[in-house]
């Protein structure tokens, strides 16, 4: 850090190098795809040239370059004073459009290239995001006059997020009390309307789902690519339970399904067969071996679905799939003729209209519950010996073996019960649903659930729950952003990878202590002796199979 | 009995042609692999952006360049460079600056630039197919020249005609060539040299001297390069594209990757042809619709028993 | 070839016979026998390459031998590991072993890894963690569990360092921590693969001690791969020399140290430069005067 206090002078001849060669190679990745749009037309197909944007993305991707060496080179003023008035101009044009239904960016389009606002936001936000780290930087610089204030807070921020981790591990209890009575809370706050409910049941979804997977993935360190497989083995058991279009019920002359309740655990049993039917032949794969097979898995029990037609009714899918009931009265209006009885409402029961927002409460607290049970028995069995074999096996199968675990079973109890709890979702998402069909169980779903298990930060809780909000909740928040909304969720998986590759709140708690915690809390430990900083000595080097070397 | 034969050999040689362009791609897959350890999941989009680029190209040469095969090597040549661009870019970007990060970042990583190159490209081309054959309106038809191998009569008594086209000729000397071009880079070159050191040790080849960003990134380069000319004969052979066909193809070539051998150029290609052949048997003689269910049982068949793949050199645990 | 010097009374506690282990066309062993008792330390020393650590793999399940017999017998029972699966052997048969590059789970604490080698014992307490699940009478068998632990942990004072992550101690801690995890799945043999690789003369002091009283008050039988042999010769009971996958020697200390094999073996080769000093002076003895000798 201290070297760094001597500032290098600037290589104007440099710059200009890495600039054009930013350019060139903006250039030829856009040109193309960018430049030309090959359009269906009456008749065949034209090309719409697009050389303007062509041209646009390269001034962009040179003055972001520019900014971005103007930080490195610690030379922050000229950014502060370039970025801000343009985050100013795109801010000011977007707002004044937002607020006024005016628009001003539609007059200024011939300086703002964009034919699309969400781009026009996406670069007035980045310009934003220089503007402010040059201006407070340049102001650092002229207060302090050292460059290593503003190393250091650098440093500092790259540490904020350990530190937010640490806290929020610290805190758990709090944090975890704090979210619970919001949840708890949530469909009786003023704000809440029937879509925003909507959104908290399916992030709820995905956040029982990353908890199921983090069993697997974070826990025992298995790398499951086809997780949606177990989702769908489960919404299909219900679906085949629970429906009485269920061609299983139809061919047995059953013309009501089984209800909610006695369903749910029948799918959680069969998708921890299928885990185990599965698992058995490949768990003894190496890591990248067994993510390629199960995504492998994944793609066969989707193509089963779509092509099995008298179990699954194929593309068409399975419909009526009734909403878990209430003492044994059933949540919706009754359409049927044939039990036109309304004593078998629970509106009516209790003596109310019916009411779709009731009804999604009703969603939102079966989810609830369920993800809570998930969560209780994660925590609950990490500290189990099963638990704690499974970590062991994550950090180094081969002396789990030489200590007497068995390997393949325990991690079949990992992949069994990840399956389960993958299970138990895909049963309430057929019954949310009311329909399940095989495009719901695609390996984007796979993907999904895996990015919020990392991202949140592996073994990590609350960092599901964050990553499933950022990640499920955020775009369907903002809905407009429709065409946008998958772009920015890969950029966002990348995006967040590149800024903390283990996750965003990871850290570990240990599962037992031999005292109380430190009460000086988080103490930052860099020392590492491990194989690769350990004294080699000759001696350490192979043993056993070099002995061809010698030989004369 | 000799329509059977007929039949067989109908089947083989287009199996032949799908394991070519399977084999190609999977090369990419086996090199980054092999030199980073990664499964480069964005690998198939980087083949998706090189079908979109060669109908761009089409579209804007096939007017003014009569000469059709002249046309396609120009549109091979352009779009192999400006995939390779992507290539770059890919590892430039998202991946060199996660080297030495949990395995499990990079995954995805990868997964995440390919959910964005989809999209990436679904914004900007459309969700739309684009045929090639509603751009080129028969400009291609020495192509589609076929040479006799068989006539006979299939069950029903009908004349029942084998025949190879152009097209599918050359699909397999194109691999044939590129495949000898490569396994020369691979085993002669500087290039190569370096690609093969840091495959067994990156941190010995860069004391030696040996600079490994660079060769990582030429890897990535080379594998986009071999995407792009598998796209072009995808297209003329299958002639139709969209913003998701990277997905299917990518995970059926890393598969044959897999299959073959990771780390193994020629297990790569075998491991297309395999999967290719089976693809197209299973097809043909059981079932269209679970063909997919074959290729992956078959995959976790050879991993059972064969963890390495067929040519991969077997991985004694040390201890 | 010298013939098996020992022939206890009683039957060994560990028990090779005419180990082979080929792979493919290499001979990594070729037809060892060899005898280890409890409450002796038996050294396995030899040049690299010898296939040493090749035999602990085949003792260990890792490898299954080509040929051979591997028995255990304590308590009156007979176990023949080159039947068993790895994780039986360490689980029934109670061999435990430690690697040459430390293996210890390094994101969990250094509590956590001793507890985690007292699995099977917490799994039957827990009732396979069924009934852990809901806490009936597992909370006392996992005490007890800690409890051995923290006497583990004193006997190699990492006590304050218990909830620490085991990849932050020091080298030489990690080697003392793998032993004593090793200890904790209560072992009847205890095979060791180079514990005082990269350790510095006082670490490796240490090490001699706990290795001393692991036989002493514990009773158990340790098999000792090392090339230190300042450890080999202080603490050794009985030393079985390999070279080239071949026995060459077999027996106490002084007569393995004055063994002509030996001594050809590891100063026979004109190549073998590494040759640490300590093992000259200590195997070739007096005859060191004669220098290396170049054999064809």
């Amino acid at each position: 850090m201290s070297d760094a206090a001597i500032r290098r002078p600037l290589e104007p001849a440099k710059i200009f190098i890495e600039l054009a060669a930013t350019a060139l190679i903006v250039a030829a990745l856009s040109i193309t795809l960018v430049g030309f749009h090959v359009k269906d037309v009456p008749g065949g197909f034209d090309v719409v040239t697009r050389f303007w944007d062509v041209l646009a993305a390269v001034v962009i991707a040179v003055v972001g370059r520019g900014w971005l060496i103007g930080l490195r080179e610690g030379v922050p003023f000229p950014v502060a004073v370039t970025a801000t008035p343009i985050a100013g101009i795109l801010l000011l044009a977007l707002i004044s459009d937002w607020l006024f239904g005016g628009t001003l960016s539609e007059t200024l389009r011939p300086i703002l290239p964009f034919n699309s606002s969400v781009v026009q936001w996406l670069v007035a936000g980045i310009a934003a995001m220089f503007a402010a780290v040059g201006v407070t930087r340049a102001a650092r610089e002229r207060s302090a006059k050292s460059v290593e204030a503003s190393e250091k807070f650098d440093d500092d921020a790259a540490d904020f997020m350990d530190k937010v981790a640490a806290g929020a591990q610290r805190y758990t209890a709090w944090i975890g009390a704090g979210l619970l009575v919001v949840a708890v809370v949530l469909p009786f706050l003023p704000f809440m309307n029937l879509s925003t409910l909507d959104i908290a049941v399916l992030v709820l979804t995905y956040v029982m789902l990353g908890w199921g997977l983090n069993i697997v993935v974070g826990l025992a360190g298995l790398l499951d690519l086809g997780y949606v497989a177990f989702y769908a083995v489960g919404a299909y058991s219900f679906a085949l339970l629970a429906s009485p279009d269920s061609p299983v019920l139809q061919m047995m002359g059953i013309k009501e399904g089984v209800s909610f309740w006695l369903a749910l655990p029948f799918a959680g049993m069969m998708a921890a067969l299928a885990g185990i039917i599965l698992g058995f032949p490949v768990l003894r794969l190496r890591g990248d071996y067994l993510a390629i097979v199960t995504l492998g898995f994944g793609e066969m029990i989707r193509v089963t679905l779509l092509n099995f037609y008298s179990l699954t009714r194929g593309p068409d899918g399975i419909s009526k799939i009734p909403p878990p009931g209430i003492l044994g009265y059933s949540t919706q209006p009754v359409m049927d003729n044939d039990t036109l009885e309304n004593t078998t409402e629970f509106h009516t029961w209790i003596g109310r209209e019916f009411d779709q927002y009731d009804n999604t409460i009703l969603l939102y607290y079966v989810i609830l519950v369920m993800a809570l049970l998930t969560n209780w028995f994660t925590l609950r069995i990490r500290k189990l010996p099963v638990g704690r074999a499974w970590e062991a096996l994550r950090e180094d199968e081969i002396a789990s073996r030489s200590l007497g675990i068995n390997p393949t079973n325990t991690k079949l109890t990992a992949f069994a019960l990840g399956a389960m709890f993958g299970g138990f979702a895909g049963s309430f998402f057929a019954t949310r649903q009311t329909f399940v069909s095989p495009e719901s169980f695609t390996f984007i779903e796979s993907a999904v659930i895996l990015a919020i298990v990392v991202l949140g930060g592996f073994g990590s809780q609350i960092g599901v729950v964050v990553a499933s909000f950022l990640l499920i909740g955020m775009p369907e928040l903002f809905r407009e952003l429709q065409d946008f909304r998958m772009l920015f969720f890969g950029a966002a998986m990348v995006l967040i990878m590149l800024w903390r590759p283990s996750g965003l709140l990871a850290r570990r708690e240990p599962t037992i202590r031999l005292k109380d915690p430190p009460a000086r809390g988080i103490r930052r430990e860099r020392i590492k002796t491990r194989e690769g900083d350990a004294p080699t000595t000759d001696a350490q080097s192979g043993d056993d199979l070099a002995t061809g070397d010698r030989r004369p | 009995m000799e329509f059977q034969f007929a039949y067989f050999v109908d089947q083989l040689i287009n199996g032949v042609t799908l394991g070519s362009i399977y084999g190609l791609i999977a090369i990419g897959y086996t090199m980054v692999y092999g030199i980073i350890g990664m499964i480069n999941f964005a690998h198939g989009e980087i083949f998706m952006i090189g079908t979109f680029l060669t109908v761009i190209f089409f579209m804007l040469i096939i007017g003014t360049i009569t000469f059709f095969p002249l046309a396609v090597l120009i549109v091979l040549l352009m779009s192999v460079l400006l995939t390779s661009v992507y290539g770059w870019t890919l590892e430039r970007v998202a991946y060199r600056p996660l080297r030495g990060s949990p395995r499990l970042a990079a995954l995805i990583t990868a997964i995440g630039m390919s959910i964005f190159l989809q999209n990436y490209v679904q914004l900007l081309q459309g969700a739309r197919n684009k045929p090639l054959t509603g751009i080129l309106e028969g400009k291609d038809d020495i192509l589609r020249v076929k040479y006799d191998l068989i006539n006979t009569l299939n069950a029903a008594g009908q004349p029942y005609l084998v025949t190879i086209s152009n097209l599918q000729l050359l699909i397999i000397i194109l691999t044939v060539v590129v495949m000898v071009v490569f396994s020369q880079i691979i085993s002669r070159t500087a290039l190569g040299r370096s690609q093969r050191a840091c495959e067994q040790d990156r941190s010995m080849a860069a004391l030696l001297g040996i600079n490994v960003d660079k060769t990582i990134s030429m890897t990535f380069v080379m594998g986009a390069a071999l995407a792009a000319v598998a796209s072009l004969m995808f297209m003329m052979h299958v002639s139709t594209t969209d913003f998701f066909v990277g997905f299917l193809i990518g995970v059926k070539a890393f598969t044959a990757a897999v299959l073959g051998g990771i780390g193994s150029m020629p297990g790569a290609m075998l491991g297309g042809m395999i999967i290719g052949l089976v693809e197209t048997f299973f097809g043909a003689y059981f079932n269209q619709e679970y063909k997919d269910v074959a290729t992956f049982t078959l995959l976790v068949l050879v991993l059972i028993f064969r963890p390495t793949g067929i040519l991969g050199k077997p991985d004694i645990e040390k201890v | 070839m010298t013939s098996p010097m020992t022939q206890p009374m009683t039957q060994p506690l560990l028990s090779v016979e005419h180990l082979t282990m080929r792979f493919g066309g290499l001979v990594a062993i070729d037809d060892v026998s060899f005898a280890a008792t409890d409450k002796e330390i038996t050294a396995i020393i030899g040049p690299n390459g010898a296939g040493k650590t090749t035999v602990f793999n085949c003792l260990t399940g890792f490898y299954k031998p080509s040929v051979g017999r591997l028995a255990l017998t304590w308590d009156g029972r007979e176990f023949l590991l080159e039947q068993m699966e790895g994780f039986v052997i360490a689980k029934t048969a109670k061999v435990a072993r430690t690697f040459q590059n430390i293996r210890l789970f390094p994101k969990m604490t250094v509590l956590e890894n001793l507890i985690v080698a007292q699995h099977n014992k917490l799994m039957r307490a827990s009732g396979y963690s069924v009934r852990g699940l809901f806490g009936f009478g597992y909370q006392g068998k996992e005490a007890e569990a800690v409890e051995i632990a923290r006497y583990w942990l004193e006997q190699i004072n990492l006590v304050d360092r218990a909830d620490d992550a085991a990849e932050n101690l020091s080298y030489g801690d990690q080697r003392q921590l793998e032993i004593v995890r090793a200890m904790c799945i209560e072992p009847k043999l205890l095979c060791l693969d180079e514990p005082a690789a990269g350790l510095n003369p006082r670490e490796t002091a240490d090490l001699n001690k706990l290795l001393l009283f692991l036989r002493n008050e514990h009773k158990i039988g340790v098999l000792l791969i090392e090339h230190d042999m300042n450890v080999v010769m202080q603490i050794s009971d009985h030393i079985v020399v390999l070279d080239y996958g071949r026995k060459i020697s077999d027996g106490e200390p002084e007569a393995v140290r004055n063994d002509p094999a030996v001594i050809r073996a590891y100063l026979g080769e004109d190549e073998d430069e590494e040759l640490p000093d300590i093992v000259k002076q200590d195997l070739a003895g007096d005859g060191a005067d004669d220098g290396p000798e170049t054999q064809a």
